[in-house]
This record gives structure tokens, C-alpha cells and sequence, in this order.
């Protein structure tokens, strides 16, 4: 967890925990031992799968304290998405939602240009709007402008594990995009989570990368230390990496008459 | 309008569609050689990280059956990274068993003796109300394929009762045209079965003898009808062992990874089924589909469709089902009675097949709970 001073602002709220944890994956059973664990203060929940007194109710699983983070998972169009977080809100989650608009069933990439859109109207309904999206720099400004309280740009494709293949595309946002940025998907093992937070992002999110782990209570510690790591690097200021070539060892400007 | 496959002429209420898949699909099943597949090529494949047809290909010969260990390993890893733990839970629920179709595999067969019977307004509530009491909230609703016992109105209604109480609401029914899928999705359908059988049109018409089955195209077309009407999910297969099963499981995958790419909005989900002893022809089999064999296919479905739903089904012993759930299956039925009735009330016709795996929710439940596993019971949100 990092120190108080450092607290992970999303809207009015204050976050110690810069982990947010992926809920999808999990058994009910798990998902308490992995909260613990991972120090996790926000959960995200498909409300596809909250149930209003169903046999398995999702809701169920969440302890006390956790700030819920439903998302629109199922959503097709921003008009959908839409619909689910006004759900998600009558279920008693609150007003946080992650937008998530999928119109692909292959590769559930986001559809950007839906995703604004929904921003937009989720704002006006006074939503606290973490939308999912693809790293892309017109986007996320458009998001910033509707009003997003953070932009989720994914690492790689859901589920994928396969890391920060958009880190060059996230660097820029966490350049030029004046919100929280938290890195969605992809995220497949600790040393990707600690990157992402050393180049400046202000979370991350991971729910596959510890449900399919060996040993899930122990992956979720590791999760929690390598962001507080890599949050700790960033703060530090990064040391001087060169990028190409060598130092010269005299200055090239020595001739200079002054 | 006909196709060359069709062994009956349209009728006046089938419509057309303009669509390419079919002669995609056939085209590239009729050139499918499995015997021209190795050790060699089922390595490459499943060293890959995506399987592209050519390595399903590979993964559905008799060459890949050696490889069934490895295979499940990788799926068993796909399966996890899109699905995790979940596993959706669904029952059947047959309306009516009238039916015009020929179908010689089928208990419901137009000529078979059995007893026919159609549920009743109230007794669909009494059937419904029922299910619902196990915890269930994925109701599939079947009738026999006849539109004269079972019309487009009485599956409307039986589809609104049903979408009162539960969350998710699909039909397995005959084919119907774009507009009357629509319909359906307006009264609370949204998802669609229906099963090719074979994709071998020689074979398919043998096996299909009467009844408007016999438009092999009108059927084929009906998933695309059904995502035109608006329907989110469209579930299919074949009856493995019906004709050459390797050929008809690289045909459902041809078809639904075509699906796919022309609606990229709907998702695929693929069932399974293999012929199993039925009512009045117990012992005809000589296509067996064993159990390998089955796995082989559904390890090979998993690996070059990643992200579609699977649904085991009840034909299948209970150690089987238990073990295929995460490891390429994502949905299971549960609680299954394929009789007329018989959920809140006495069965009052005969069944199309018989179940292997009796259990019903709490053990189905149990069972997946066992398993490390997490039984879904919604996965969905209609909006």
C-alpha cells in the first residue's frame, strides 16, 4: 500500500490501494483471501452476473469497505452501456461505473468511439465514469473531455496475459492526458504491473493474471509489492537509462569559445 | 429459390437471404483431406499461439489423436483465459414433441409411435415456476418443428412466460425468417439454437427423409437469419456421427468462424451432441463417436475459437461432463428432463433422447464447486 500523501484520488474518493481487482475470474470463495492479499480497494463487478437474490449472488463476496467498480460488460453500443450502469445503480453498487462498450465477440476489443459516447451520457447522468478503452491519444482526450474521472487504456487483449504490448501508446496518455490513467488488461505478471506504475501510471488492473495463478493468495501478495514498488520508483524519479549509444566521455560542446 | 443442396424446394414462407457462407463452408469441407495431416503439422499448430484454420484442420485429424494430453493442456489455458471459472448453468425445457420432420435418428421422428404432447398455457407457468425454484436463470425452450402444433405465436408466448422469471431466455425450434427471430427477440429470446446435423448434404438428405428439413440451405441460413433479428447469441452444431464426423466439426468451425467475421457483434457458442440410443431404434449405431474422438473435437474447437461458449450436454455420463467443464466446456445443463413436462408435473409425452447425467442442480452445482470452479447462473443482462 503506498503512504497516505500518495493516495490514488478518483473523483471526490481517496484510494490507498493503487491495485484494482478484476472480479470476473474469481470464485466467490476466492475472491475474499485475494482482496486480502492483494490490499485491492476497488473490485470491479460485471453486473451481468449480479444477481437480485439468485442462488450465486456476486455481490455476496465482497467484503465490507470494497468500493465497487461495476462495470457494462455485455454492452454492444453506448445506449446499452448505459442501461447496465442505471442498473448497476438501482442494485445498490453506486455511482462509480467502468464503461466497458465490446462490439467484437472475437477479440473484445473496445469500440472507442461508443465508449465516448457513453461517457458522455453517463456524466450527465452524474456517473463517475472509469471507461475502458483503447490506447489511443484522441480518445482518451475526447474521454477527458466528456468528463471521464480516469481512462482505462488496456496493456494487451483481455485476458491475454501477454503484458504491456501498448506501453509506447500508454506512455503518451500518462504524457499528455491530465487523469488517472489505469492499465486495464493484459497485465499477466507482477514485473508488468511494477512498469506500468514506474512509467507513471496511477493504477493497474489484473484479474486473470492471479485467477490462473498456482498459488492465488501468493500471486495477489506478489501483485500488491510490485505496484508499491513501481509507484515507489516513479515518485523516486527514474535514474538516467540512456536510451542509445554511449555517454561520450568529454563534452561535445567543449569547443566552444565562451 | 434452391440451392444445389436442397433435396425439397422453398416453400412460400421460407425466405432467402444473399449469403456467401455456405458455399464458403462447403467448399472448403469438400476439400478437407485429414488424411493429409501429420505429427508434423498437429506440432506446428499447437505451438502457435493462433490456431488458424489450417491448424484446426491439423488438430481434427487421426493424426492429433495421439496429441489429446497436450491439447488439453492448451485448451484448458484458452478456456481460462477468456471464460476463468465460470461455468454457466442451464436447463431445457420441451414444449411440444409434434414434428413433421423425418429425421431417423430422432425420437421425435414424424412416424414414430410416441406419445405426443403440447404443454398448455398454465402448464408452461407450472413447468417454469419449477425450474425457477432450482435457482436456474438460463432457460432453453424446445419444440418439435412443426408450425401447426408449435406456431410462431405459442413459441412468442411460452418465450414471454419464461422471460418473467428468467434472465436468459433461448429457443431451440425450427428455423424461422429474419422477421419472426426478431419477434421472438422481442418477446425475451435472445439467444437461438439450431442444429445443422451434418453439413454432408448427401448424407443429410439420407438421414432427413420428410418435411421441410429437407431445405438443406434454408436451414444453414437460420443462424445469420437469427443475428439479423436481432439475436445476440446463436448456438449450434453437429450430431457427431451422423456422417464423417472430422468433416462435419471442421464444417461447424468454418461456420461459425465465418459468423464471426460477417457479424462480429455475435457471439458463437457450439454444442456438441453425439448420437446415443433412442426411443424405438436402440441399437442402430455403426458412426461411433467415442469418447476420445469427442474430446479430440472439442479441444480442437476450443484452441481455434478461444472466445465461444461450449455447452456439454446431458448425453454425456457425469464423469465426463465434470471433467470437460474448464477444461474446454463453459456451459452445463442441469436438472434435465427431455420429456413433455415433467419439471412440475408428470411427463405427458415421450422424450427425444436419453440423458446420461440425471443430477440435478444442487448436485450439477456441487459438482463444479469440486472442481475449483464457479457455477454462473447469470452471465448476462438483457438490455
Amino acid at each position: 500500500m503506498t503512504s497516505d500523501e500518495d493516495a490514488l484520488m478518483l473523483g471526490e474518493q481517496a484510494f490507498r490501494s493503487r491495485f484494482i481487482l478484476g472480479s470476473g475470474k474469481f470464485s466467490s470463495e476466492m475472491m475474499r483471501t485475494v482482496l486480502e492479499h492483494s490490499g485491492a480497494e476497488i473490485a470491479t463487478l460485471a453486473v451481468r452476473r449480479a444477481n437480485a437474490g439468485g442462488a450465486e449472488n456476486i455481490l455476496d463476496s465482497f467484503p465490507p469497505g470494497i468500493r465497487l467498480l461495476p462495470n457494462t460488460s455485455g454492452a454492444r453500443s453506448a445506449e446499452e452501456a448505459v442501461r447496465i450502469a442505471k442498473l448497476a445503480r438501482e442494485l445498490g453498487c453506486g455511482d462509480f461505473v467502468k464503461v466497458e462498450v465490446i462490439g467484437d465477440s472475437k477479440y473484445l476489443l473496445p469500440d472507442n468511439t461508443e465508449t465516448v459516447r457513453a461517457t458522455e451520457m453517463l456524466v450527465d447522468e452524474g456517473f463517475v465514469v472509469l471507461p475502458y478503452m483503447y490506447p489511443d491519444l484522441y480518445a482518451a482526450r475526447a474521454l477527458a473531455r466528456a468528463g471521464a474521472t480516469a481512462v482505462m487504456p488496456l496493456g494487451a487483449p483481455i485476458g491475454s496475459n501477454r503484458g504491456l504490448l501498448t506501453a509506447d501508446f500508454i506512455r503518451i496518455l500518462v504524457e499528455e492526458i491530465d487523469l488517472p490513467i489505469i492499465v486495464d488488461a493484459g497485465i499477466g505478471r507482477p514485473s508488468e504491473a511494477c512498469a506500468a506504475m514506474e512509467m507513471g501510471c496511477a493504477a493497474v488492473m489484473a484479474n486473470t493474471a492471479i485467477a490462473t495463478a498456482g498459488d492465488v493468495a501468493a500471486m495477489a501478495d506478489a501483485f500488491r509489492l510490485a505496484i508499491a514498488a513501481g509507484r515507489a520508483a516513479y515518485r523516486a524519479g527514474l535514474g538516467r537509462k540512456l536510451e542509445k549509444g554511449a555517454e561520450a566521455s568529454s563534452p561535445l560542446t567543449g569547443f566552444l569559445e565562451r | 429459390m434452391s440451392h444445389w443442396t436442397d433435396r425439397a424446394p422453398y416453400l412460400k414462407t421460407m425466405q432467402t437471404i444473399e449469403s456467401g457462407i455456405l458455399d464458403e463452408v462447403l467448399g472448403r469441407v469438400a476439400a478437407y483431406d485429414y488424411s493429409a495431416y501429420g505429427e508434423r503439422e498437429v506440432r506446428a499448430a499447437l505451438a502457435k499461439d493462433r490456431i488458424g484454420i489450417a491448424d484446426f484442420a491439423a488438430l481434427l485429424s487421426p493424426a492429433a489423436e495421439a496429441f489429446l494430453e497436450p491439447m488439453a493442456a492448451k485448451a484448458r489455458l484458452e478456456t481460462r483465459k477468456h471464460f476463468g471459472n465460470a461455468v454457466a448453468l442451464f436447463t431445457p425445457l420441451y414444449l411440444a414433441n409434434h414434428c413433421v420432420n423425418g429425421c431417423v435418428y430422432c425420437g421425435f421422428h414424424h412416424d414414430n409411435d410416441i406419445r405426443r404432447a403440447r404443454l398448455g398455457g398454465n402448464e408452461i407457468v407450472r413447468e417454469l415456476d419449477a425450474i425457477a425454484e432450482t435457482g436456474l436463470e438460463d432457460i432453453l425452450l424446445l419444440t418439435g418443428e412443426t408450425r401447426k402444433e408449435s406456431s410462431v405465436e405459442y413459441i412468442g408466448e411460452a418465450v414471454k412466460l419464461a422471460a418473467e422469471r428468467f434472465h436468459l431466455v433461448g429457443i431451440e425450434v425450427y428455423p424461422l425468417n429474419v422477421d419472426e427471430y426478431a419477434y421472438m427477440h422481442a418477446c425475451g429470446a435472445d439467444y437461438v439454437c439450431v442444429f445443422q446435423e451434418t453439413y454432408d448434404p448427401v448424407r443429410y438428405a439420407e438421414v432427413h427423409t420428410l418435411g421441410p428439413k429437407r431445405v438443406f440451405s434454408y436451414r444453414f441460413d437460420a443462424l445469420e437469419r437469427a443475428l439479423m433479428g436481432g439475436m445476440r447469441t446463436v448456438n449450434f452444431g453437429a450430431l457427431l456421427g451422423l456422417a464423417d464426423f472430422r468433416k462435419d466439426a471442421f464444417a461447424v468451425g468454418l461456420h461459425a468462424h465465418f459468423l464471426q467475421r460477417k457479424y462480429p457483434k455475435g457471439e458463437m457458442a457450439i454444442s456438441i451432441p453425439r448420437l446415443r440410443p433412442y426411443i424405438n431404434n436402440a441399437t442402430e449405431n455403426s458412426r461411433d463417436v467415442h469418447e476420445p474422438q469427442l474430446l479430440q473435437v472439442m479441444l480442437a474447437y476450443r484452441l481455434f475459437m478461444p472466445f465461444a461458449g461450449m455447452t456439454v450436454s446431458t448425453r454425456e455420463r457425469a464423469g465426463f461432463r465434470d471433467n470437460v467443464i474448464g477444461l474446454c466446456a463453459t456451459k452445463i445443463s442441469a436438472g434435465v428432463s427431455v420429456g413433455i413436462g415433467g419439471h412440475g408435473q408428470d411427463e405427458e409425452g415421450d422424450g427425444q433422447f436419453e440423458i446420461s447425467d440425471p443430477r440435478g442442480v444442487p448436485e450439477v452445482n456441487a459438482a463444479i464447486k469440486a472442481r475449483g470452479l464457479q457455477p454462473v447462473y447469470i452471465d448476462y443482462v438483457r438490455v
